[in-house]
């Protein structure tokens, strides 16, 4: 555990792009504060581990060193190790702060005693820009209290209720499609196009800070659906101010499929149960239903979502070990 | 020592004396004035209900009124605690029953409170006047039919964000008609339907009655007659929806509010048409303080109601505000004082609203009152930070939460370590903080030097090392309450200051990286600690010992480790062997 410290020296100062030069100059003057203050705090340490918290020196040199990203610590032997690492596989989605050139990863903090935020290894620059964290996957954050959260809810269903008059009759419909097995009928389109608020979700993309959105009203099938995204996110990409360069690469080499599964990237959307599913792997109609919004991720991150049927137990029992 | 005044009138004077500092103060100066100031003692605050326990309180104060309860840590308000961690107020209640028979006042916040600890209260107390349940669980409107018929003398029921199992409405009914002592009543988290008619009775037959605060189902159409009942009122919650606008009801209801002459504080307006809210317009200029952080009112109509409530103390607004209705609110509101901004879209991945940084630099420059500050927001920079530390020096809490993690100064992509740094610098008197964005070790840095009045500090997601957390523990000199949550702070910063803990109300820290190792030692060597291991996973000794905790929750406390831990709590004591695994 000791020895972990002493490797977090490289680059914990976080600057990012192009501050590092200026947090240099700041810490070095604060460097020398902070060792003073480590070497009286040292030994006011009432227990037994020796305190090396005078590491504090390396501590202030974020700028300089590790390319001013934040550097991951080198893991010693200690278990420490296995559960600084990022999960990724088997949480979905990972998370990717937007426009920042960190793109830490964590799990969600109830699944399981791993839960540290430990950044990611890379360096600044090849730093991925992910689009928008999930923050609903999150426990407890935002930090909004349960019942404004109803509130919330409450204050959407009243919204949605004034705009949509056929509102009983699509509960109906709802309920029916829980009860009944899917029986490739189209009659679901039908009825789903009179939710007109239903039109409309956003779509963001990994390396996009900014999202789009869809009329899913527009569409019969998945085919038209990824025809229509492949437009707006792969040949009108002049239009959107991407952030690094790399991403602008990304994008013109990828003009794949996004349904086949042979491109970089893969699309994917949110249920309303929260989860994230594989587009395609359901009937039109039901996942016209349960659509909240959709995300073109990165294939190497969608790897692990579960299809549709998969056993959620399955997902939540898998652990870091 | 002998002195040659008697008991009484020192006792006399000693009632003049509410705080309970100088109390303790007091009580501090001779063995006699200890005794003489325990026996007059009506008031007691329990910060942490663990602390301390009910047969040490009441040995130490035999004549305690009023007593406040607080259970469960702050962060059981996101779901952090696993439900039945722990909180009752059941034991508190039974030892004041047989204790203080003439116990007045209870206030409980995040408790467990059963329908039998409401029936004690009912019958036991038999003075009862104020119930306040302050985000509280375990009880239903039974227990509250209870106290309607038998609280005779009641003048406060509040049960604010508490949640209850709402079995029927007619709970109030139960309120005798001899019944006229009701003064305040806050039922807004109830959701069955009340008999409107029951409470008519109730509000016309009380003529002191200030406060009603009621649940979003009250129908519009009800309002002004209940309003016409209680024009004294000062403070009113109440949605306002309808189905349609009828002119007749538009004018009824413009009527009512404009008859409430004394109404200072307004709040609820759930599902509020925006074309009835002219009718709020001739009471703006008296209210201090309007909560629509329930109301789904958008920017025009705010800009016009905000502007017209010159006296306003405090605001609570959904982000609909937005930036230039923040920027009419510091034109208009010069003696603002709190201002809290909540998300409307709070898990949506881009901003629904044009709010950013820049309402809150706005009203941080034009309002020159302002000392308490929650803001939600999607962006946030160094410069702004800055600005607002400099514009206000007098805030004591600001709590910043930008919603999406580890978002760094939009402008310059780094951490927003100095625009904290300056608010904890130029903020001399700042009591209450909570960081949020991109944040290094720096940030700790600066509040461990500047943070010298900080006692109360939240923490999501920042840090790089146990540095971070050292800084704190070891500068923060008035520090009581330290929450953590996803930072990389693990075993050394928090033994290096162990014995910062025991001068600290508690600490929590969540997916942190204290080891089991850690806290086993702690428990060991700090038997006025309750070191508590929440590990809902399984026990932690089926682990190796360097495997971080999952939750962990620290309190300075007299009466060693509790007796009530479900199953996936553990303290450590000093019987935990250190093992090698």
């Amino acid at each position: 555990m000791d020895s972990g410290l002493s490797s977090l020296g490289g680059g914990s100062g976080g600057a990012c792009g192009g501050g590092s030069s200026t947090n240099e100059s700041v810490t070095t003057v604060s460097k020398v504060e902070v060792v003073e203050q480590m070497s009286t705090e040292a030994s006011s340490y009432p227990g037994e581990a020796e305190l090396e918290l005078g590491l504090g020196l390396s501590l202030g040199t974020g700028g300089g060193g590790g390319g001013g990203g934040l550097v991951k610590p080198k893991q010693p032997s200690s278990a420490w190790g296995e559960y600084g690492r990022i999960l990724t596989a088997k949480d979905f989605p990972s998370v990717l702060s937007n426009a920042s050139s960190t793109a830490p990863r964590f799990s969600n903090s109830s699944a399981g005693p791993v839960s540290g935020t430990k950044r990611a290894a890379d360096s600044a620059v090849s730093q991925e820009v992910g689009s928008a964290t999930a923050a609903s996957q999150v426990v407890g954050w935002p930090p909004i209290r349960a019942y404004r959260m109803n509130s919330l809810v409450n204050q959407a269903k009243a919204l949605a209720a004034e705009d949509d008059k056929a509102d009983s009759e699509n509960d109906k419909f709802k309920d029916t499609l829980k009860k009944k097995p899917y029986t490739g009928s189209n009659k679901n389109n039908s009825t789903v196009k009179e939710k007109g608020h239903l039109g409309f979700v956003k779509v963001n993309m990994d390396g996009l800070p900014i999202g789009r959105k869809v009329d899913l009203d527009a569409h019969a099938c998945y085919e038209t659906l990824a025809q229509t995204l492949e437009d707006m996110f792969f040949r009108h990409n002049t239009t959107m101010p991407p952030i690094r360069s790399d991403v602008e690469k990304g994008q013109s080499t990828n003009l794949s499929k996004l349904l086949d599964g042979s491109s970089e990237f893969v699309l994917t959307y949110e249920d309303k149960e929260g989860d994230w599913m594989l587009v395609g792997d359901v009937p039109w109609g039901m996942f016209l239903s349960t659509v909240k919004r959709l995300r073109i991720m990165r294939t190497s991150e969608a790897n692990g979502l579960a299809p549709r049927f998969q056993e959620r137990s399955e997902r939540q029992r898998s652990k870091p070990i | 020592m002998g002195y040659s005044f008697p008991e009484e009138v020192l006792e006399h004077v000693l009632s003049f004396i509410d705080s309970d500092s100088d109390r303790n103060s007091v009580s501090l100066v001779c063995k006699s004035w200890h005794d003489i100031e325990r026996w007059c003692r009506r008031r007691l605050f329990v910060g942490n209900c663990y602390a301390v326990s009910p047969a040490i309180a009441i040995r130490r104060f035999p004549e305690l009124r009023s007593v406040s309860l607080k259970g469960k840590p702050h962060f059981a308000d996101f779901n952090l605690v696993p439900h039945e961690w722990g909180g009752y107020a059941y034991p508190w209640i039974a030892a004041f029953a047989k204790a203080y028979p003439w116990l007045e006042e209870l206030r409980l916040k995040r408790m467990v409170v059963s329908d039998e600890a409401l029936e004690l209260i009912a019958k036991k107390f038999k003075n009862f006047r104020v119930l306040v349940m302050y985000s509280c669980e375990g009880f239903s409107t039974d227990g509250l039919a209870t106290i309607a018929a038998n609280c005779r003398n009641l003048k406060e029921l509040d049960l604010s964000e508490s949640e209850v199992d709402d079995v029927s409405g007619n709970w109030l009914s139960q309120f005798p008609d001899s019944y006229t002592s009701l003064e305040s009543l806050n039922i807004t988290s109830l959701s069955s339907e009340i008999r409107f008619s029951a409470l008519e009775r109730l509000v016309g037959r009380c003529p002191n009655l200030k406060t009603l605060k009621l649940s979003h189902s009250v129908p519009l159409d009800l309002l002004p007659n209940l309003l016409q009942k209680a024009p004294q009122l000062v403070e009113l919650g109440s949605g306002l929806h309808t189905k349609e606008v009828h002119p007749d009801l538009y004018s009824k209801l413009a009527g009512a509010f404009s008859g409430c002459k004394g109404l200072k504080r307004l709040c609820g307006l759930q599902d509020v048409v925006p074309s009835y809210l002219p009718t709020l317009y001739p009471i703006c200029v008296g209210l201090t303080s309007l909560n629509l952080s329930d109301a789904p009112i958008q920017c025009p109509e705010l800009i016009k109601l905000v502007s017209q409530c010159q006296n306003l103390q405090r605001l609570w607004v959904l982000d609909y505000i937005e930036d230039t209705g923040l920027n009419a609110l510091a034109e208009s509101c010069k003696d603002l004082r709190e201002l809290r901004v909540f998300p409307s879209d709070p898990f949506g991945q881009e901003p629904n609203v044009s709010l950013t940084e820049q309402g809150l630099v706005s009203v941080s420059a034009g309002c020159p009152k302002l000392h308490s500050v929650l803001y939600f927001c999607r962006r946030m920079s160094n410069v702004a930070l800055s600005t607002i530390a400099r514009n206000r020096p007098n805030l004591t809490h600001f709590r910043l939460c930008i919603i999406e993690r580890f978002r760094p100064d939009y402008i310059t992509l780094e951490p927003l370590d100095v625009g904290f740094g300056a608010i904890v610098e130029h903020c001399k008197d700042l009591k209450r903080l909570s960081l949020s964005g991109l944040l290094t070790d720096r940030v700790f840095e600066y509040i461990g030097s500047h943070g010298k009045k900080l006692e109360m500090l939240s923490l999501a997601f920042a840090g790089d090392s146990d540095l971070g957390l050292h800084h704190v523990l070891s500068g923060c000199k008035s520090l009581r309450k330290l929450e953590i949550r996803d930072c990389p702070f693990g075993d050394k910063a928090l033994l290096a200051n162990a014995a910062k803990l025991e001068t600290m109300r508690s600490l929590w820290m969540s997916a942190c990286q204290v080891s089991y190792r850690a806290c086993k030692l702690l428990g060991q060597k700090m038997p006025r600690l309750n070191v508590e291991v929440i590990a809902e996973q399984g026990h932690p000794d089926s682990s190796p010992d360097e495997y971080p905790v999952e939750k962990l929750y620290i309190y300075r406390t007299v009466s060693g480790p509790r007796s009530d831990m479900p199953s996936f709590v553990w303290t450590m004591d000093k019987n935990s062997a250190l093992s090698s695994s």
